[in-house]
């Protein structure tokens, strides 16, 4: 049965809505099993939608409308590239249920209708047509994060969750002034509609600037990255899980199916931009993540420099380096998360975040060791991992258009080896200083069960990544095609008589031109 | 026209006129009888809403010539009609939450209902105000009313310095008023909406600039816009709760829709003279009320800040001109006025373990572990009051920014969307106190009064994402009322 015979993406939000719901009155055993079944059950309906969903079919699948609200359409919709964003969602929420089983003691109730309805507007996010649905989906996102940063956060919690509310919020508010204005000029809120239409190019320069004000601080690029550190430290594991896995993802969507495809005038125009705060986060906060003593907080680092890859690859305006990007965001969805639940495992075990707190934990932890190296490796880039994947095709495709943004954004995978071996060596390596931490033990079945998925995953990702790759290629296409009358040069392009070249120029073919990459060719 | 049609058209005021001064001599005989009072009192502005509806659909898409009544002095347009439904709405609601915190207080006796319908009659008079002196006589009629019930426990000190500041400087914003006023005759040669409108086309002097500038004044200290803000937080924390939760919404409500009628109809002329004005006020207001929120311990005083932010939020709307302005400004208010009695509930319902009513800061610290219920639905009110999707209260910000947008009002929306955040923050305050916070368990009691529960969960759901349900109704009903304006 196909999937597109029901309105699978409304039940999709119904499910962890219904569930949020009856979370709220339910005792804390009860609830616990509602929040599971819920997101498990949502996560079936994502396989099916996966497998539903036809890479050569028409552009928007599983397409729902209806008018509801009056100007706020209740149009649902995905293509590819929203397919495999909710697909990370719903994979990540079960695990995220999972890890907060036994270290959610306080409010069970509360914090599980909070992450489900976390789900429900996560994949709203991901599957809205309609420009205010989209926004709605988007800020009210803010309200369950604020409650479980400040609820069943760590001691600097209230700070945290007000910088993270604040921050997104004021970034948000401009970008709904540019949709308003988008509405009224194009006469509709349809987004597939909005999707080809051409905006006068002066109104984009000032259009795309609002929306970066919004996916800039959602991503986070540097410098209004500041917000994420603090928010990821004090929030519990599955928090942090969910606010690296997915929402800093929301941030790169938002540049892909906004900025990009309607502003493509503005985004060749401000890709120095882009680009220039990329490089710098890029080196900036590597190097901040090196000096790091709390493990949270070098992960939330590394995290701003991954995004900084993304944001790269995005902006190349061609096939490999957004199919990259795109893959860069799937990949650090799992394996920040990962690692995230790594640092729960030991942080139950320790309470402490303080890497000089552990060391020699392979001794003791010969499970947990291999898998926390699994998913360092994966966050470094290492070939066979989702990480390497990613991060080649998108700095390959960013070389396309700048050599000196590409070599700058390249250092990012040997700053990222650096700060992340370093990491591994302090906890699991040496010397078993701490007698506590040498006595912590081994990975209980049910955390085998949460990172055993998520390893899985990062190595199919990383061997195949063709089952990722195949749904979002005819999409990228899409886009690449809708910007390229804006596409930069690119200052790669070889010189017509450059002697030094010469010899190796294939006879027959005209040079000096950019080729454009046959689809798929480069897999 | 004859005496009969004008009588009709303004049948929801006879209503309230005639059953307030019945209720009033059964006040005199039984003044024990409040709650019984209260109760009737209720009935009578449900057939007032009920008639004033029939009215509404009676003028229909607005023929101007069946609406006019007295010669031009009130209309009974459609915009008249749904201000007075609000109106109505949420006089009723104060009504019904008012007795038991009343008799609690000492302070329930008969007259409350009696003065809630007066003012209720001001206010119907003020919104189908076509001409100066029906404004002023509406206008008086209400604040006289309202003195009364701002220091209606008058054994409290606070209530009674509530009242009597609220009457000093209420009685100096009439004086600005009427000096704006006369002036505006002196010039125009008329008290007639319609004739100063014609009068105030080309070019204006001075004297007449003047006189529209008292006026504006006058009116921003009714619906207490920075700078004539000042009197709002003093008199919303002294007065009795039920009595600030109907200073917050009813005369609110009918102060604006004034505001609108006299701007559009009678200086719709000169909409560069007093458009910058509005804007600077509207900015002013969210500004303050913003910032001045920030400091506060007192939740009443808090709310009163957070009224006067959302009236700055409202005058957007004004600031626009545009038929499109109006109807955002007519949504947000419905909306505001369900947000802002329902955080007036949540408070009358933080009953302390001692018996005393509670209403600072502190004392909801943890409220949302000891009454989870009541700290779910201040919570939604808070973020419904921020314009935090998906609560209802973001649909009303995004109407009026959406018609300053269309207006080509750019610094106004984003100076405006930007102080929003700023206010965003107190709002998180209080939800930050309630869930973040510990308090001691027995701080807050279940309230005495369950109808409160009921209502405020109401009002709850109706600002919760449900209300979305209503926008195709609300934007045809504003949209509809906007027009008769026009």
């Amino acid at each position: 049965m196909n999937a597109a015979e029901i309105p699978i993406l409304s039940i999709m939000l119904a499910v962890p809505l219904v569930g949020a719901l009856l979370c709220l009155f339910a005792r804390a055993e009860i609830a616990r099993v509602i929040a599971l079944v819920a997101t498990l059950f949502d996560l079936l309906l994502g396989i099916w939608l996966w497998t539903s969903y036809d890479p050569s079919g028409a552009q928007w699948q599983f397409v729902e409308i209806a008018q509801l609200f009056g100007p706020i359409g209740w149009k649902l919709g995905v293509d590819g590239i929203s397919v495999m964003l909710i697909m990370l969602s719903v994979f990540l929420m079960p695990i995220c249920i999972g890890a907060s089983w036994r270290t959610i003691t306080e409010r069970v109730g509360l914090y599980m209708a909070a992450f489900l309805l976390m789900e429900t507007l996560m994949i709203g996010v991901f599957a809205a047509q309609d420009l205010l649905l989209f926004y709605i989906m988007f800020e009210a996102g803010l309200i369950p994060m604020y409650l479980i940063i400040g609820i069943w956060g760590g001691a600097n919690r209230i700070y945290a969750s007000y910088k993270f509310f604040l921050y997104t919020l004021l970034g948000s508010v401009f970008m709904l002034l540019a949709m308003l204005w988008m509405i009224q000029q194009a006469g509709t809120a349809d987004i597939p509609t909005l999707l080809n239409h051409d905006f006068p190019k002066e109104a984009q320069t000032i259009l795309w600037l609002a929306f970066f004000a919004s996916f800039a601080v959602k991503m986070p690029m540097w410098p209004v990255h500041t917000w994420l550190p603090d928010a990821h430290v004090q929030a519990p594991t599955a928090g942090s899980v969910i606010l690296a896995g997915v929402l800093l993802k929301m941030g790169g969507y938002g540049f892909l199916r906004f900025s990009l495809p309607m502003f493509p005038e503005a985004s060749a125009q401000f890709i120095w931009l882009i680009f220039g705060l990329s490089m710098v986060a890029v080196v900036y906060t590597s190097l901040v993540a090196l000096v790091q003593n709390d493990m949270k907080k070098l992960i939330a680092y590394s995290s701003v420099a991954h995004m900084a890859i993304v944001t790269v690859g995005l902006f190349t305006f061609n096939q490999q380096g957004i199919e990259g990007s795109i893959i860069v965001m799937l990949s650090h969805g799992l394996v920040s998360g990962a690692l995230f639940l790594c640092v729960g495992v030991i942080y139950d075990r320790l309470h402490t975040r303080e890497i000089s707190r552990y060391g020699g934990l392979s001794i003791n932890m010969p499970k947990y060791a291999l898998l926390f190296m699994l998913f360092t490796m994966a966050s470094v880039g290492l070939p066979g991992t989702s990480g390497f994947v990613g991060e080649f095709l998108s700095l390959a495709g960013a070389y396309k258009v700048s050599t000196w943004a590409t070599l700058i954004a390249t250092t990012g995978i040997i700053l990222g080896a650096g700060y992340m071996l370093y990491l591994y060596r302090r906890i699991a390596f040496g010397d078993q200083v701490n007698a506590d931490a040498a006595a912590m033990p081994d990975l209980e079945s049910r955390e085998l069960w949460l990172l055993a998925p998520i390893a899985a995953a990062v190595l199919w990702m990383g061997i195949y990544p063709e089952s990722f790759l195949a749904p979002i290629r005819r999409d990228v296409a899409t886009i690449v095609h809708r910007v390229e009358r804006a596409a930069p040069a690119g200052d790669t392009a070889l010189k017509e008589h450059d002697k030094t070249t010469a010899k190796y120029r294939v006879k027959a073919q005209h040079g000096g031109h950019e080729e454009k990459p046959a689809e798929g060719a480069q897999h | 026209m004859s005496m009969n049609h004008d009588l009709a058209l303004i049948a929801p005021e006879l209503t309230l006129s005639f059953a307030s001064l019945a209720l009033l001599l059964l006040a005199a005989w039984r003044s024990d009888w409040g709650r019984l009072i209260s109760l009737l009192a209720v009935g009578v502005l449900v057939i007032a809403g009920w008639s004033a509806a029939d009215l509404w659909i009676a003028a229909g898409d607005g023929d101007s010539a069946l609406t006019v009544a007295f010669g031009g002095l009130l209309t009974a347009d459609g915009f008249a009609q749904f201000a007075k439904l609000l109106v109505y709405f949420a006089a009723a609601i104060s009504l019904l939450i008012a007795p038991t915190f009343l008799e609690k207080a000492g302070a329930m006796r008969a007259e409350y209902p009696v003065l809630v319908l007066l003012a209720a009659v001001g206010m119907g008079i003020m919104v189908s105000a076509t001409d100066l002196l029906t404004l002023y006589v509406g206008l008086e009629l209400n604040s006289l009313a309202a003195y009364v019930l701002a220091s209606f426990a008058r054994t409290d000190g606070r209530s009674a310095e509530a009242g009597l500041k609220y009457f000093v400087l209420g009685a100096l914003a009439s004086g600005i008023l009427l000096y704006g006023m006369s002036l505006i005759y002196g010039f125009t040669g008329s008290t007639d909406f319609h004739a100063i409108g014609n009068a105030m086309s080309g070019e204006i002097g001075i004297g007449l600039l003047l006189g529209l500038i008292f006026v504006l004044s006058g009116l921003a200290f009714k619906i207490s816009a920075a700078p004539f803000h000042m009197w709002t937080p003093d008199v919303y924390e002294g007065a009795p709760t039920p009595v600030t939760a109907f200073f917050a919404s009813a005369p609110k409500v009918a102060a604006t829709a004034l505001l609108i009628r006299i701007t559009i109809e009678a200086f719709g002329n000169q909409i560069a003279a007093w458009q910058q004005i509005i804007i600077v006020v509207s900015l002013m207001s969210i500004i303050i009320g913003a910032v001045g929120a920030i400091g506060q311990q007192n939740l009443k005083r808090l709310l009163a800040y957070s009224s006067i932010n959302n009236v700055g939020f409202m005058l957007i709307g004004l600031a626009t001109g545009t038929e499109q302005g109006i109807a955002g400004m007519l949504v947000y208010l419905a909306i505001y006025v369900l947000m802002t009695l329902g955080g007036f509930i949540c408070l009358m319902q933080l009953k302390g373990s001692d018996g005393t009513m509670k209403e600072n800061m502190s004392d909801i610290a943890g409220l949302s572990k000891t009454r989870p219920a009541l700290a779910a639905a201040f919570a939604v009110f808070m973020f419904s009051l921020a314009g935090i999707p998906p609560l209802f209260g973001f649909w009303g910000k995004l109407v009026v920014f959406n018609a300053a947008v269309a207006a080509g009002l750019f610094p106004l929306a984003v100076i405006g969307i930007a102080a929003s955040v700023i206010g965003a923050f107190y709002y998180l305050k209080v939800v930050k106190t309630m869930y973040f916070d510990d308090g001691d368990d027995d701080m807050i009691v279940e309230a005495d009064d369950k109808a409160l529960g009921w209502i405020g969960g109401a009002l709850a759901l109706a600002v919760s994402p449900l209300g979305y349900l209503s926008i195709p109704f609300l934007s045809a009903v504003t949209l509809q009322a906007a027009r008769s304006l026009f």
